[in-house]
């Protein structure tokens, strides 16, 4: 018999590899199985590839604006191959760092496609088998197909782009996120289907790069899970830019030419138009891996896609847990990390507790930047809170006047009763770093009090957070 | 840099615990090792020993403060060539300082609180500066985040400020909380819990009234400081003269028995089977097996087995035989054990220990009888490790030495029962129509009716009775 594991982890993406970390640190034996690449979708074709392509534009924006700052940049270019592969550059360097701490840990990697045979019964261990994988060759020492024994076994094979039947993606003019991380040339026009975090990021590139942009979205408004009044800040932001937006508007029919598509879009008003453009990028949301890795057989506990669990990681199968994307929304690797944390943990017997959803922080870096936190306002009044409203603009900050970033509004929702802050949005230059400081007051549960006496390092961008809130209470200096 | 002493947590589940007694002096010299100080858990006293060298500069906490949390600043050691009289508490301050216990003031103070002395002025040259200084924050907040003293309660509380705001709205007494945050902290959640379960403690003059409202709260909103609400201590003393009795004071062990105990009767529903067991054949066993005990070293008898230790014995083969019996209830489902793990009341001055014989089922009766000499004998030494008397499915309480007969024992949570032990005596019995006289013990098992149904409970207690009738059966 194999060796006999007290974790085994089949998904070595953020979820998977930051739980085997953890469980290594309990003092489990562990081990963690992927196919592909370690660090999954987020170091090698999510979070960290597109934060290095946006950096890229956000520096060739700068140069192209560099006389605002009393700077000279002439014969402003880009090479498109330079810019993939300092991209890929940076998925390869966390990737390998990822292997280095899992091996640090003394955590196994087992290499190929993992399917769960049984679970655990008793003093029997439960098994899983893996199967050779022909997607990428595996990394430095570590252990091939076969079965392995483990005693809790965690799913965290993550989730794959969504596709809309009769658009399906076909890596030549129908995109999905895999083949706009690596463009080999820069498109002239660009037709983006979805406008959540991944669509946008790619409609901020590809038109910072130039390219003629339009962005469809079936839902009135364009991030759809960000406050109204941010998206539409935003939304002013891009057309001024030059992207082109329909909301309310649906792709209905994609006809492929010889180097272009022809989309036939479907407006709120019922009349229809169509867009030709060179690409057409789908980004209609994930789906979670739940095929052909055994939970069929086991009768764990699917719901439209998603493996259900209890918050705690355990599924309605003893022995069989469930995290990160394949478990449900929010999909983001912060939430994968952290809720695999607390499912080592439950099963090592420490006192856990289901995460707090709504204390989640969501970011899109695109040019502004979108951060938020906790209930949009319009969340929080539907659900009966009188609310306390604060705003503060960009343009009242005197270290954005001095970035030359004049534009954004940092946004607060406070419980009128408790005090108790719902939510915060900010939109913006760097906001995706800002919204931190929220939520750890969120989680300290600060109220209005808290906020309004913690003292904010002047100048910086964070001062907004601070007025902010004073707007929230009649307080606001600097407007 | 002086170097802080925190509370320890002894355990995993620590909270906090009672600085029983300083061994050091303020000005005492000490070295990585030397006991500073004796802390008091719910069950054990252990030692906190010193990790660095120094002069103990400061003790902030006094002996015999009860329930302070884990990591609270106990006191502060001056290193190697700091003056011990002048040192402060270093660095993350805001937490410990004594003099912040004053009830905080809450209407909001946006500006209102005095100014401490200029921010930017250094100690030294009194230059201002663009750098920042480096002194531990103030002890206390401005405005409403001062840790709070409950009146009457005894103890700091902590509780974050939305629940503290919640508390205030809500009419929730914070001393009547138990916190789930992080380090028993109270958050918002644990306020709308009791509040929910009406678990907050109504104001003295009007209790009466309230009382039933009061008496039975969840268990999450069972008082931190340990018995759950039932009469409030002014009621009690209303019954009774004035000069008739002597307060005394709970310690540790006292609270965590009135706190389990009183959640066990609560949350888990008892029933009770009471079986006669005749001890005849179990007598002779045990007489020939201590006849045939070698001698140690000492040339002391190498053991001398104790009808307790066939009952462990009994009660951890019964259940092995009965699966279903040998398992415990968690919160939405069961837990099922491999092994019997079998705890034992010992009662000690002042209360009582249950350390846990595991394997019971697999031990030989002289190891059983062996492991509990050594159980009982520190348990009342008050040196037993959490560990040793944590977990067990179920558990033995034997008060035949006492000449007790009959009675009924209250389940220790997380455990699912709790077999209560009478005397053996001589009994008259009906044997085959005719009067016979026999050795017969009464035994009563009281069920969590969650885990185990009457049948159940009843297959178990009569595998242990078979044992104790037939005792060859536990020697192979
Ligand atoms: C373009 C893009 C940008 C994104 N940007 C952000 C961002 O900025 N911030 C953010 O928080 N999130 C972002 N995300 C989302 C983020 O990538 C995911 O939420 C995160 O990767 C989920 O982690 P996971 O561990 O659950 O799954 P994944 O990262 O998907 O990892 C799953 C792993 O399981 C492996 N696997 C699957 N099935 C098997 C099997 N049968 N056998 C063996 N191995 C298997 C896969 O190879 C993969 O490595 C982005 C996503 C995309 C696509």
């Amino acid at each position: 018999m194999s060796d006999t594991y007290d974790i085994l982890i089949i998904g070595a993406g953020p979820g998977g590899y930051v739980t085997a970390i953890r469980a290594a640190q309990l003092g489990y034996k562990t081990a963690v199985v992927d196919r592909e690449h370690l660090g999954g979708i987020c170091l090698n074709w999510g979070c960290i590839p597109t934060k290095a392509l946006l950096r890229s534009a956000e520096i060739y924006h700068y140069m192209q604006h560099a006389s605002d700052y009393g700077l000279s940049a002439k014969e402003v270019s880009f090479d498109t191959a330079a810019i993939v592969k300092r991209s890929r550059g940076v998925s390869g360097r966390l990737n390998g760092g990822v292997g280095m701490l899992l091996k640090k840990n003394k955590v196994d990697v087992i290499w190929g496609e993992a399917a769960v045979d049984s679970v655990a019964k008793g003093n029997q261990p439960g098994q899983v088998t893996v199967k050779e994988s022909k997607r990428a060759e595996p990394p430095k020492g570590a252990k091939g197909a076969g079965t392995y024994q483990a005693k809790h076994i965690i799913v965290a094979t993550g989730a794959r782009p969504r596709a809309i039947p009769g658009i399906e993606p076909d890596k030549k003019q129908i995109w999905t996120y895999y083949e706009a991380m690596v463009p080999e040339t820069m498109p002239k026009s660009l037709l983006v289907m979805g406008s959540g975090a991944i669509g946008i990021e790619f409609a901020s590139f590809y038109r910072t790069m130039g390219a003629e942009v339009t962005v469809v979205e079936l839902l009135p408004q364009i991030l759809p899970v960000e406050d109204g009044e941010i998206a539409g800040i935003a939304r002013k932001r891009f057309e001024k830019q030059g992207i082109k937006i329909l909301t309310g508007a649906k792709v209905t029919k994609v006809e492929k030419g010889a180097d272009s598509v022809t989309a036939t879009i479907e407006g709120g008003d019922g009349k229809t138009q169509q867009i030709t453009a060179e690409k057409l990028i789908s980004a209609v949301g994930v789906v979670g891996n739940i095929e052909n890795i055994g939970l069929e057989k086991l009768g764990v506990k699917i719901d439209r896609g998603i493996v259900v669990t209890d918050g705690l990681g355990r599924t309605n199968v003893p022995g069989l847990y469930a995290i990160g994307d394949v478990a449900g929304p929010p999909m983001l690797a912060h939430k994968a990390e952290h809720e695999g944390v607390i499912c080592v943990e439950t099963i090592k017997g420490l006192d856990t507790h289901p995460m707090d959803k709504a204390k989640i922080p969501g970011c899109t870096y695109c040019q502004p930047q979108i951060a938020s936190v906790g209930l949009t306002e319009a969340k929080a009044k539907e659900l009966g809170f009188a609310v306390k409203v604060g705003r503060f603009p960009f343009a009242g900050n005197g270290k954005a006047i001095a970035l030359g970033e004049p534009d954004g509004l940092v946004k607060t929702v406070f419980d009128a009763k408790t005090g108790q802050l719902l939510g915060a949005h900010m939109v913006g230059a760097e906001v995706t770093e800002l919204i931190q400081g929220y939520v750890v007051a969120m989680n300290l549960e600060s109220t209005e009090e808290e906020l309004m006496h913690t003292v904010f390092p002047h100048p910086t961008l964070s001062e907004m957070m601070h007025e902010s809130v004073l707007d929230a209470y009649g307080k606001v200096i600097h407007t | 840099m002086p170097i802080n002493v925190l509370m320890p947590a002894l355990s995993p589940t620590m909270e906090k615990g009672n600085l029983a007694k300083w061994l050091k002096k303020e000005g005492d010299a000490v070295k990585s090792g030397d006991v500073l100080a004796e802390i008091e858990t719910d069950k054990a006293t252990m030692e906190v020993e010193a990790i660095d060298e120094g002069v103990l500069a400061k003790i902030v906490v006094p002996e015999g403060t009860a329930d302070v949390p884990v990591n609270d600043l106990i006191a502060v050691i001056a290193a190697e060539g700091e003056d011990p009289s002048s040192v402060q508490a270093a660095g993350g301050g805001g937490k410990a300082a004594p003099e912040a216990k004053a009830e905080a003031k809450s209407e909001p103070t946006s500006a209102a609180a005095p100014a401490p002395a200029d921010q930017n002025t250094t100690p030294g040259g009194g230059h201002m500066s663009y750098e920042r200084v480096n002194e531990a924050p103030e002890g206390a907040q401005p405005g409403g985040t001062a840790p709070q003293q409950q009146a009457g309660a005894g103890g700091r509380v902590f509780a974050s400020p939305l629940a503290r705001r919640i508390a205030k709205q809500e009419g929730v007494d914070l001393a009547a909380v138990e916190g789930s945050g992080p380090h028993g902290r109270i958050i918002a959640r644990d306020v709308q819990a009791a509040k929910a379960s009406g678990g907050t403690k109504a104001p003295a003059p009007q209790a009466a009234a309230e009382a039933p409202k009061a008496a039975a709260p969840a268990p999450k909103a069972a008082p931190a400081g340990g018995a759950p609400a039932g009469l409030t201590l002014d009621q009690v003393r209303g019954f009774y003269a004035k000069d008739s009795y002597e307060e005394v004071p709970l310690d540790g062990m006292r609270k965590t028995i009135a706190k389990r105990l009183t959640e066990a009767m609560q949350v888990a529903p008892h029933f009770y089977l009471t079986v006669d067991c005749e001890l005849d054949a179990l007598m002779k066993l045990r007489e020939t097996l201590n006849a045939s005990a070698g001698k140690d070293k000492d040339g002391k008898p190498a053991f001398k087995l104790s009808v307790n230790d066939f009952v462990i014995k009994a009660m951890g083969l019964a259940l092995t035989r009965v699966p279903a019996a040998n398992a415990v209830w968690a919160e939405d489902r069961v837990l099922r054990f491999k092994q019997a793990e079998v705890g034992v009341a010992v009662a000690i001055d002042g209360g009582l220990f249950t350390p846990v014989i595991r394997r019971a089922d697999e031990k030989t009766l002289s190891t059983i009888s062996k492991e509990m000499k050594d159980f009982a004998a520190r348990a009342r030494a008050k040196k037993l490790k959490p560990e040793e008397y944590q977990g067990g499915v179920t558990s033995v309480s034997n008060l035949g030495m006492f000449g007790i007969k009959h009675f009924t024992a209250v389940i220790n949570p997380p455990q699912s029962s709790i077999l209560a032990v009478g005397a053996g005596e001589k009994r008259v019995v009906v044997k085959d129509g005719a009067p016979a006289v026999v050795q017969v013990m009464t035994c009563t098992l009281s069920c969590d009716h969650r885990v185990l149904d009457g049948a159940l409970g009843a297959e178990l207690i009569a595998a242990f009775k078979g044992l104790i009738e037939n005792p060859m059966g536990m020697l192979v």
